[in-house]
């Protein structure tokens, strides 16, 4: 990959490729999410800025899902490296708390995917119940029953519950909704 | 993004932040090592796994709250968590307490989620807009903790008559430490004053009311009596000690390591 006297190019070159924010777009679209490989990180709506500056610098900034992802560095090389794939030398990938990630950023291409996969999709958030002992209702992502008990809250990642559907008996994980 | 107004802090008012925010993390930091005690010893593999995602979880918030202090002056957040004996850890000891029997974690956290849910929800209208944005983001985490342990707590205190006197042998020894929780830092009042922090006296009459509804109404437990005076986060039992040494073996054993 690497070309020759690529590593004197100090400055940015006068000719340097001029990128579309668009592009980097595109190529962020095919960067998984490292616990959910059928879906990408803009899939989640995690990716929520992409800026190319005069000198030819790409900005992205992303959100986390959950503070304390232990994915968030692999998302944050993923990226970077999205990003050099199109022949970028100058990547900042900046991460914004403002406004706080919800799975209502998920959209609905993704939705259908994580439900094909088996993953319950994360029922709408309603605000204002932030606070709430009870927790909402879900849909069996194979027969579509909501006959279903949650067998426990907490799944193999910090995004997931896991349950089970007592109309097709299958065990299944469902997206917690934030 | 988005533009909250931002209070200006004067330097009285960072140092309260700074000593607050320290604070915050530092009962997040020695919860999510108590919590994190169970590892491998939890009564069912789900629990294992669940009490494991609120470490983990708690451990997120500590860092949020570190960061925080970091660009406040604050130092680095690996230092102030691995570097910092007992004499200068400001948790409470509601949560240095050894992990003991299952009720016993899930009252204590129990208690410390709906603390610490309430405190988050308040903290979003901070008009310090940077600890407004950690607040929005970690309260939405926060609520399935209190969901999750809620539900425990009613398990065990309607299920046997074994898990029912645990159950309220946890809440009597637990209750008089719940209340340091809301003993206000050094500076406090000025900030709650600047809208910078939430009113701690509002926050602890919404905690009575939601954990006497939920242990005393639907549980059937029976609330011990507070203290009306206790020591500060300054005098720790002798717990914390061998937690900490243990919690910052290997940061002090390899204190160049840069990934660990």
């Amino acid at each position: 990959m690497a070309e020759g006297g690529r590593q004197k190019a100090e400055r940015p070159a006068p000719s340097a490729i001029s990128i579309q924010p668009s592009a980097v777009w595109d190529a962020l679209t095919s960067v998984p999410d490292p616990e959910i490989p059928v879906v990408s990180i803009t899939d989640m709506g995690m990716v929520r800025d992409v800026t190319v500056g005069d000198d030819g610098r790409v900005t992205v900034t992303f959100t986390p899902t959950f503070s304390g992802c232990p994915a968030l560095h692999v998302i944050r090389d993923s990226i970077e490296q999205a990003v050099r794939g199109l022949g970028v030398t100058d990547v900042e990938v900046r991460s914004t708390l403002t406004p706080p990630w919800t799975t209502d950023w998920i959209n609905d291409d993704a939705r259908e995917r994580l439900r094909q996969y088996g993953i319950a999709p994360p029922a709408p958030t309603g605000e204002g119940q932030l606070i709430q002992l009870d927790a909402e209702p879900t849909r069996c992502p194979r027969c579509g029953s909501l006959n279903v008990r949650m067998t426990a809250s907490f799944g193999p990642t910090l995004c997931k519950r896991m349950y089970v559907c007592d109309t097709c008996r299958e065990p299944f994980e469902g997206f917690k909704s934030v | 993004m988005t533009t909250t107004p931002t209070t200006h802090l004067t330097d009285t008012q960072t140092q309260a932040l700074l000593l607050k925010l320290t604070v915050l993390a530092d009962d997040e930091i020695i919860l999510a090592h108590r919590n994190g005690e169970w590892t491998g010893h939890a009564p069912i593999l789900e629990e294992d796994i669940a009490l494991a995602n609120i470490a983990q979880d708690e451990l997120g918030h500590a860092g949020l709250y570190l960061s925080l202090a970091q660009t406040l002056g604050g130092s680095d957040p690996d230092r102030v968590a691995f570097w910092r004996g007992p004499d200068d850890y400001l948790n409470t000891r509601l949560v240095e307490l050894p992990k003991g029997d299952w009720a016993f974690t899930m009252v204590r956290q129990f208690l410390y989620d709906t603390f610490e849910a309430l405190w988050l929800e308040a903290a979003t209208r901070s008009t310090y807009a940077p600890l407004a944005e950690v607040a929005a983001k970690a309260v939405r985490e926060e609520k399935f903790h209190v969901q999750h342990t809620a539900l425990w707590v009613e398990r065990l205190a309607l299920g046997t008559p074994e898990s029912e006197r645990r159950t309220r042998a946890a809440l009597t020894e637990l209750w008089p430490h719940a209340a340091q929780l809301f003993q206000p830092v050094e500076g406090e009042a000025d900030l709650t004053a600047a809208g910078i922090l939430p009113d701690l006296n509002a926050v602890h009459a919404r905690w009575t009311d939601l954990v006497t509804r939920h242990l005393v109404d639907k549980c059937g437990l029976t609330l011990p009596d507070a203290p009306t005076t206790q020591p500060g986060r300054d005098t720790h039992t002798h717990h914390l000690a061998p937690l900490l040494e243990e919690m910052q073996s290997v940061a002090r054993q390899h204190p160049d390591a840069e990934v660990w």
